[in-house]
């Protein structure tokens, strides 16, 4: 299990994935927006998405978590 | 001269304004959204109004919220700063609609300009040299790849800016991905589906002629500023003058930049930005930015002019301050970002510490102090950091100390970053251009 998350504070832009896909390492999961800039959350495992912890819109805060890969 | 000024934007470019506005005796008015409130700029107003929530298009995007906020506080004129709604026809209209003075150029000229691909076509028959591209906007990516242009190729969005959507293709593949990269981007960021293509110079240079529309309807060239040093096609440094520009090409380019103005009826400050190829001495159009650039204060620091006091003037009707540009010396500005200095990643939070160099040859324009927080929805700019010298390796010194002096806790900062490339052998030598900062990170 691997949990992913937010390195910085910053806005939800897009959720690329659903809960219960299944994602390769380096697919991008999320996309954050911080100071006019587009940052893709990478997964770092293979798996299925577990738990997705962020809607489009949301505001997170460092080290909130994104999401759970299994 | 006007009453009262409404500074229509945040940050450090809306203290600097607001610096010259109280200046010149006129009242400044600040607008902030809610995460602003206890910036600089806000308390240095005479008057200051809330416009609403952080998201920008809610508050400093919101042109009902800015025109109300200048109908309470009975402002006279409105300066846009850079960014927001600077660009934005249909806001300088608005100004002018309910009776009051806008900073900045024609609306035409804005409109002219706005969209790269009418600017570009308007440039070419103004007899300023442009880079083989498209002239109409290119429908989708099998249209993008049979236009021929060749490669590398660079996509842009039409009605794009700060880099966003831009990038460079060096096959088919490349430029079909990086054509739906531009299309999704410009639409979102500039409601403006519209893709053009321009052939991509490689080992150039950026480098920009301020130009100032006077009220009278000439148009003066104040010098290039060279904006090599930029990392995701955005600027980090730029310098005057240019030590890729030699004297034949820079009487050729200020005298391009003016051609540029006359065409579109030009008044106020603005710049010409191109592409210069140091190796053969010539350059083409890229754009044309109707305001007041980030960089604008090295220009002032080797003119001795204040644009912001320039454009001030030229919006009253009244005549400038200057008769003659004698640039002298060497600036360079370096752009204090919240990001951190190895991957340029966005790093907001909370500032507990902040502390400026200072001195004769030092200017800092700030937009924070400690105590401020850094929010996600801005621009990552804390602060510009400007150094002065009788000649650029003085400048370069100058710079060192000043980077070393400057200390800023709390989110991470680019200044590390600032050391590194003041010890860059390229760097320092002078002869770079724009893949320095990917060079230096590869």
């Amino acid at each position: 299990m691997a949990e992913v998350r937010a390195e910085m504070v910053a806005n939800v832009w897009k959720v690329v994935v659903n809960e219960g896909d299944t994602v390769e390492d380096g697919d991008t999961l999320v996309i954050l927006e911080s100071m006019k800039m587009e940052i893709p959350v990478i997964a770092e495992d293979s798996g299925t998405v577990a738990s997705l912890k962020v809607a489009e819109g949301d505001v997170i805060q460092e080290g909130d978590l994104i999401a759970v890969i299994e | 001269m006007f009453e009262s000024v409404l500074v229509a934007n945040r940050g450090e470019i809306a203290r600097r304004v607001i610096r010259t506005v109280r200046a010149l005796g006129v009242k400044a008015i600040a607008v902030y959204s809610e995460a602003d409130a206890d910036l600089p700029y806000v308390a240095e107003a005479d008057e200051a109004v809330l416009i609403g929530p952080a998201q920008p298009a809610k508050s400093y995007l919101d042109v009902d919220a800015v025109m109300e906020a200048a109908r309470r506080t009975n402002a006279r004129a409105v300066h846009p700063g850079y960014g927001f709604l600077a660009e934005n026809a249909a806001f300088a209209r608005r100004v002018a609609d309910d009776g009051l003075t806008w900073i900045g150029p024609p609306v035409e000229a804005i409109a002219a300009m706005g969209d790269k691909i009418s600017a570009r076509n308007l440039m070419e028959k103004a007899g300023v040299p442009v880079a083989a591209g498209t002239r109409e906007p290119v429908p989708d990516a099998d249209a993008a790849v049979a236009a021929g242009i060749g490669y590398p190729v660079m996509v842009k969005a039409a009605g794009g800016g700060g880099g966003i959507g831009m990038s460079v293709a060096y096959d088919e593949a490349e430029l079909r991905k990086a054509f739906e990269t531009a299309r999704t981007r410009a639409e979102r960021f500039f409601g403006n589906p519209d893709i053009l293509l321009e052939r991509f110079i490689e080992r150039a240079r950026h480098v920009e002629i301020q130009i100032l529309g006077l009220a009278d309807g000439t148009v003066v060239a104040l010098g290039e500023r060279d904006c090599s040093v930029q990392r995701r096609h955005q600027k980090v440094v730029e310098e005057t003058p240019s030590t890729g520009v030699g004297p034949e090409l820079r009487s050729r380019m200020l005298a391009a930049a003016v051609r540029a103005g006359e065409a579109v009826g030009y008044r106020g400050a603005g710049t010409v930005e191109c592409l210069v190829d140091p190796a053969a001495q010539e350059f083409v159009f890229l754009e044309m930015n109707t305001r007041l650039q980030v960089e604008h204060p090295v220009t002032e620091l080797v003119t001795g002019i204040d644009l912001v006091e320039q454009q001030l003037l030229v919006a009253a009707g009244e005549p400038v301050t200057f008769t003659e540009v004698e640039p002298r010396g060497h600036a360079i500005e370096f752009r204090v970002y919240a990001e951190d200095p190895k991957r340029f990643l966005p790093s907001p939070g909370d500032i507990t510490v902040w502390e400026e160099p200072s001195g004769d040859v030092v200017r800092v324009d700030s937009g924070y102090q400690a105590g401020n927080k850094v929010t996600p929805f801005y621009d990552p700019l804390l602060a510009k950091l400007c150094v002065y010298g009788a000649d650029r390796s003085q400048a370069l010194a100058t710079a060192r100390e000043a980077v070393a002096a400057f200390r800023v806790e709390g989110p991470k900062t680019n200044l590390p970053f600032f050391t590194e490339l003041l010890d860059n052998p390229e760097f320092v030598s002078g002869d770079y251009d724009t893949g320095l900062v990917d060079r230096m990170r590869a």
